[in-house]
């Protein structure tokens, strides 16, 4: 067991190190572009570790995300929008160019929709929880495209990338540091909610919810609280992915956003603490490799999936470090 | 006559047509273990059931330490002290028997919505929950996955739970089921201590453990309890013999 | 507004019902009895949507069109079946999920492939391409009331089908037990595959009948899966009833809704204001209704067993 989670350990530390290692020696060769790149992979990791709160520790196959992903986009877009043109919102409010600000916006509007989608989808389970949430983020995706006020259906363009303090934000690999602390910062704390109270009840939540009411512990309120935070990171992962593109659209809101941040935490294994890191680097590749092959890429990322379905359950991780260990 | 813990009046639950339980009432004083006995089919999970707050009786009541507990669901019973293990197995079965006893214990000191602090760093969970492991006898398999416990030490750790959480009454749904003669020789005489602290409202087929224990046992037969007594009054009963021994003599 | 308007309205929210319940229907048989949730039936609407537009276009009749599109979804659907979805029916629904969405990427970048981009079009069959003068004196579109008629033949089919026929027996039997069914000596695999083909086959009738009032195109049936989605989850999974009855409540809704929600908010907004609001708020109508259905029954109204 010892020798797993050691295991386990040294593989997260290699992705660690090869996530921030990668950008840095491509910003030293002058090939911004692969900065891009892993800004890209850190920024869907930390969208999908969202998901993992449900997903890998509340067992809660949430075919919704890109609801939430696209709202904290969304809010990076319409604030940065009204501090560009300064235009006022209702209620004396204004726009900002303040990542701080929106980052903070974006959890809390996320907050609020994974709150009242929990609400009714946590009512039910299996299946009917599957296509609960995929319809509420289709309801969502519908009217972002009907509603003409922020773009519609072509989407809100950023025209100058939000600030941080200190920081300059234009630079490839200030911004992608941005995003990899960020990671860090929700990985730990992913690794903490885990081993912690909440974490138990959430993850008996999952093995068996019928014991952990019977010991007196409402499952709902505990998943409740999980979609909620669930929601809010995979939120906040959508206003970096905003500032990273400056541009933002219904596609964030799609459903095939949400299958693919399911597909990033299956590819990189189910249940693990970096799976979504290991995810999405091998989707980013894959699509930067294949694409570069095959305009027909995503034919081949098919037969890939139906394999790692079939035949690789564990994922890229569990290849590498051997099954899941509790203690 | 001390007053009963759990009181159980004119409970009835119809499936459609079927009377699964028929006006039962009966009731688990403070010391006693109470035992509830009948023939396959005769509806004693479904009893069960509806005290422990997972299915909805169609009428009658059920008052705990003096309350109505007929609208409370099972997380609230539990709460108020009402201990249960199931017929077949329930456990979180990745977690290690100590942490399955830890949930119960987090549960009962309500604080399940704690998000930073390690709980296998939290000695308010850990010694405790060793401590009820040592008492019914699993403190040796303590960090084994309850998934990979045999069937009768997950009968053991079933009980651990109910003990850590405190219950004022216990409701026990045939922990003997699936132990060898040694288990439940010893689940007997651990049974027999238990009552000191709390009532056992005790469902069970092994006659010589339930014999060896009752102070009371009820019959139901066909959702309705043909007799209460003392194990001497049912021993004798005839229609007990006649409906459930099978002798009619 | 005239009352003709509504009725008009009313019978295309009929149409678009109907049509939901052709996906829905092997949706939920699907789910019913092999307990499987398939994301690519989305798919094999698409496949009967193409078959029929190239064996029409290749033959110039719509009719053998339609064969094709039924003969293609079904093997397809069968195809499939064998291939992968037989080795999901043991696994939980996060593999089911993710399988049958690689297999949506599968078909649709390999419909791209043959087809290319571009949209292909559906002529209406000669025989349907008038209108129909209603009761009352209202014109409607022939093939739109065909596909109601369709829709509703279908639907009777299935429940005789399902309720008398040998077959239906053993997809009752195969819901409520499927050890039972392997005891009575019947082929529990072909079962399967029939089953699913036969959902297949549905998904692709309901493809080629939409053919000729949209254009046909890659990613045309993920809109309708998501929609066959909620008229399940309001009729209740597994249930044939219920996703008729769903999907009636849904096409009505979502279409009367898209018409009435801009006329009414033109009584306190500016007209290009509440045609915008309208279509937004339109948009979300059949997704606040199912959240109103599962606040009352969270099982949907006909869940099976219940």
């Amino acid at each position: 067991m010892r020798q797993h989670l050691r295991r386990e350990t040294l593989v997260n530390a290699g992705l660690a190190v090869l996530l921030l290692a990668a950008p840095a020696i491509a910003a030293m060769a002058g090939e911004p572009f692969y900065v891009t790149l892993a800004t890209r992979m850190a920024i869907l990791a930390l969208a999908a570790v969202g998901l993992n709160f449900v997903l890998g520790l509340g067992g809660l196959v949430s075919f919704g995300h890109a609801a939430f992903f696209g709202i904290g986009g969304y809010a990076a877009g319409i604030l940065a929008t009204h501090a560009f043109n300064q235009e006022p919102f209702p209620f004396g409010l204004s726009g900002t160019n303040q990542m701080l600000v929106i980052w903070l916006a974006a959890l809390i509007a996320s907050g609020i929709v994974a709150l009242l989608i929990g609400l009714v989808s946590l009512r039910t389970s299996g299946v009917y929880f599957i296509m609960i949430t995929l319809a509420f983020a289709q309801m969502i995706y519908y009217f972002a495209i009907s509603w003409p006020a922020y773009g519609g259906e072509d989407g809100l363009s950023i025209y100058v990338r939000n600030a941080f303090p200190g920081v300059n934000t234009l630079d490839p690999l200030s911004f992608f540091l941005i995003c990899y602390v960020l990671l860090m910062i929700v990985l730990a704390f992913f690794a903490t909610l885990r081993n912690s109270r909440f974490g138990a009840a959430l993850q008996a939540a999952r093995q068996n919810p019928v014991r952990l009411a019977s010991v007196g512990v409402e499952p709902f309120r505990i998943r409740l609280v999980a979609f909620v935070i669930s929601g809010m990171i995979t939120g906040l992962a959508g206003a970096l992915f905003a500032d990273l593109n400056r541009f933002v659209s219904p596609s964030m809101l799609s459903w095939h956003m949400s299958g693919e941040l399911i597909v990033l935490i299956i590819l990189g294994g189910t249940g693990r603490l970096f799976g979504p890191v290991a995810g999405a680097i091998l989707y980013i590749l894959f699509e930067y490799f294949l694409g570069g092959i095959t305009e027909r890429w995503q034919l081949f990322l098919g037969l890939i999936l139906l394999a790692v379905v079939l035949f690789a359950r564990g994922g890229l991780i569990g290849l590498l470090a051997g099954k899941v260990r509790h203690d | 006559m001390t007053e009963p813990l759990l009181d159980i009046r004119n409970l009835c639950k119809n499936f459609g047509a079927l009377k699964a339980t028929d006006n039962v009432s009966l009731d688990l004083r403070p010391g006693e273990i109470h035992a509830l006995i009948g023939p396959n089919g005769a509806g004693k999970t479904t009893l069960i059931h509806q005290i422990a707050g997972t299915l909805q009786p169609s009428s009658g009541t059920i008052r705990f330490l003096g309350r109505d507990i007929g609208g409370m669901s099972m997380p609230g019973r539990t709460r108020l002290g009402l201990g249960r293990t199931f017929q077949i197995s329930s456990l979180t079965l990745e977690f290690s028997a100590l942490r399955n006893v830890m949930l119960a214990l987090q549960a009962r000191q309500g604080s399940s919505f704690r998000f930073f602090r390690p709980v296998m760093r939290d000695r308010s969970l850990t010694d405790p929950a060793y401590e009820t492991l040592e008492r019914v006898g699993l403190h040796e398999r303590a960090m084994v996955a309850a998934g990979e416990l045999s069937h009768g030490e997950r009968r053991q750790l079933e009980i651990a739970i109910a003990l850590a959480l405190g219950s004022k009454a216990f409701l026990l749904d045939e922990p003997m089921a699936g132990m060898d003669s040694e288990g439940s020789q010893a689940l007997t005489r651990f049974l027999d201590g238990l009552r000191r602290e709390a009532p056992i409202l005790l469902v069970e087929h092994d006659m010589d453990a339930v014999f060896a224990l009752a102070d009371r046992i009820s019959v139901l037969v066909y959702g309705r309890v043909i007799a209460t007594g003392t194990v001497e009054e049912i021993r004798r009963d005839p229609e007990v013999r006649h409906a459930y021994l099978g002798e009619d003599d | 507004m005239s009352t003709a308007l509504i009725i008009e309205q009313t019978l295309n929210g009929l149409q678009f019902g109907v049509m939901l319940f052709l996906m829905a229907a092997g949706l939920t048989l699907i789910f019913g009895v092999m307990g499987l949730i398939n994301l690519a039936h989305g798919s094999l609407y698409m496949v009967g949507a193409f078959a029929c537009a190239v064996a029409a276009a290749a033959t110039g009749s719509f009719w053998i069109g339609l064969a094709a599109s039924l003969a293609a979804a079904a093997a397809a659907g069968a195809l499939i079946e064998v291939t992968v979805i037989r080795k999901l029916y043991e696994r939980d629904h996060l593999d089911q999920v993710l399988a049958t969405f690689a297999l949506i990427l599968v078909f649709s970048e390999g419909t791209r492939w043959i087809f290319g981009s571009f949209p292909l079009y559906l002529n209406i069959p000669q025989l349907l391409g008038g209108v129909v003068t209603l009761p009352g004196g209202l014109p409607y579109p022939a093939y739109r009331l065909a596909i109601i008629l369709v829709g509703l033949a279908v639907a009777v089919g299935l429940y005789l089908l399902i309720s008398k026929t040998r077959l239906g027996m053993r997809i009752r039997a195969g819901e409520s037990d499927r050890e039972m069914i392997g005891a009575l000596g019947v082929d529990i695999r072909t079962l399967y595959t029939v089953v699913f083909a036969l959902g297949a086959a549905l998904a692709g009738l309901a493809g080629a009948l939409v053919g000729p009032l949209q254009s046909v195109q890659v990613g045309m049936g993920e809109p309708v899966l998501i929609l066959a989605f909620v008229v399940i989850v309001i009729g209740g999974i597994g249930s044939i009833k219920g996703a008729f009855i769903g999907a009636i409540l849904v096409g009505v809704i979502d279409t009367l809704g898209r018409f009435l929600l801009p006329l009414a908010l033109g009584v306190f907004l500016d007209p290009s204001q509440a045609a915008g609001v309208g279509a937004a708020l339109a948009s979300m109508l059949i997704y606040v209704f199912m959240a109103l259905v599962l606040a009352f029954r969270p099982t949907g109204l006909f869940a099976a067993g219940d």
